[in-house]
């Protein structure tokens, strides 16, 4: 049963990687909008600066929503998902390692490249080792709350718009607790103000890892029938 | 594997969709080492019942009845289903795509030997390292029967399984089948051509309700 687990993931990591749809997407689409958001605000390297790890928070967000929708579509859409459904690995499992895959494909490469993006939007060098923390904890339960969304709408046609709407809510505490942790880093906020916004970001995460694959596969469930 | 034969029983079987009775009142039994041949008209609930057998679709009404086979799987996870769609990625190679079906349907023994073996039986191994996307119909059909082969379950749950192939491969289909029922297999196939199975006993669907 491990065996078949991991060979999902592997799976996946292989078709994003052929395709182009995954990874590559969302780190292009996560630099676009950072790109972007400098010539929009104008010439204000301070308000830059303040506003930069909420904006990169926001970019990580919607990268992680884009690539939500053909997550289970696709599967669905060729029969993939019936077989995947009859295997011995129960569909929780199932969706676990398509979120896992996802974190792969999205979340894990956007964090690495959050850095790079952060110079561009005159981030202070000194908060990038809080908000890289604070991303890696919280970005898997993107992932792992997007799988709701994916599934709720697994039978719907271009169902990405629902999906984003529906996982939005669950979004924002991820949102909220990030974004602090990097700001208290950011103030100068002795290390413990900064941890506590850590410790919420993680149980988030925690309570996403269960939560997750139970709600999705009981969305799949009914989706299939 | 040390299971016992595995016999699968309905009754009164009744299927419903978009609010409208497909069949009902439906009772088949088959054992080990015997097909089932499902015909009747398009619409009569033949790809609908086979469903309802891999665990996809619920019943309206009446049971399915499992004795044998391995007691701690469940029916679907005994059975092989072949659907209209044929589940193969156009990025991944046909090798790739059986090795994945092979360690996803046989647990721990997801071998090599047996995806070279399947690659074989369906006349595919000169196209292993060819990207799915670049198969013809009929190729990618012989790709899904190829999962069939790869990893051993008791069970086939047969649609249409020769839509697409050409006569070299339904008779290649016709030996697989024969051999998985010599080995105590069971097969239900719902099919509107003969598959020439010796024995096979044939369920019409729907006649009552076609008028």
């Amino acid at each position: 049963m491990t065996h078949a687990f991991f060979a999902l993931i592997v799976r996946d990591l292989r078709l994003a990687a052929r395709i182009g749809g995954g990874g590559g997407m969302a780190v292009f689409f996560f630099l676009v909008v950072v790109a972007a958001v400098p010539l929009g605000i104008g010439p204000a390297p301070d308000l830059l600066a303040r506003i930069a790890p909420g904006m990169l928070w926001v970019a990580l967000l919607l990268s992680s929503l884009l690539t939500l929708d053909r997550l289970f579509h696709a599967d669905y859409e060729d029969g993939t998902l019936d077989l995947l459904a009859m295997g011995r690995v129960p569909l929780e499992l199932v969706v676990a390692a398509k979120a896992i895959g996802h974190f792969l494909t999205t979340g894990l490469p956007l964090v690495i490249a959050a850095p790079l993006l952060g110079l561009m939007l005159n981030l202070d060098v000194a908060a990038f080792p809080a908000l890289m923390l604070a991303m890696l904890v919280g970005a898997p339960a993107l992932s792992f709350l997007g799988v709701i969304g994916a599934g709720l709408t697994v039978g719907v046609r271009r169902g990405g718009l629902l999906a984003s709407l529906l996982v939005l809510p669950f979004y924002l505490p991820v949102l909220i607790f990030g974004v602090s942790a990097a700001r208290a880093a950011m103030a100068g906020f002795p290390a413990g103000v900064a941890g506590q916004s850590l410790l919420l970001l993680a149980a988030v995460t925690l309570v996403s890892l269960v939560i997750g694959p139970v709600a999705a596969a009981a969305a799949l469930r009914a989706n299939l029938r | 594997m040390t299971t016992s034969e595995l016999r699968l029983s309905a009754s009164d079987l009744a299927c419903e969709r978009g609010g409208r009775l497909v069949f009902d009142g439906l009772s088949f039994a088959i054992g080990s080492g015997e097909a089932l041949v499902l015909t009747g008209p398009n619409g009569s609930g033949k790809s609908s019942l086979l469903r309802q057998i891999a665990g996809l679709l619920e019943s309206a009404d009446g049971a399915l009845r499992v004795e044998g086979g391995d007691p701690e799987l469940t029916l679907a996870e005994q059975t092989h289903y072949l659907g209209h769609l044929d589940a193969a990625k156009p990025a991944m190679t046909v090798a790739e795509t059986l090795q994945f079906w092979a360690a996803w349907f046989g647990g721990a023994s997801g071998a090599a030997p047996a995806v070279a073996a399947a690659l074989d039986g369906m006349g595919l191994a000169a196209l292993a390292d060819l990207p799915v996307a670049y198969l013809s119909a009929g190729q990618k059909r012989r790709l899904a029967l190829a999962r069939l082969l790869a990893a051993p379950r008791p069970l086939w749950l047969l649609d249409e399984p020769t839509v697409g192939l050409d006569t070299a491969s339904i008779a290649r289909l016709g030996l697989a089948m024969q051999a998985h029922l010599t080995n105590g297999g069971l097969i239900i196939a719902a099919t509107h051509l003969d598959l020439g199975l010796a024995g096979a006993r044939t369920l019409r669907l729907g006649a009552e309700r076609a008028a």
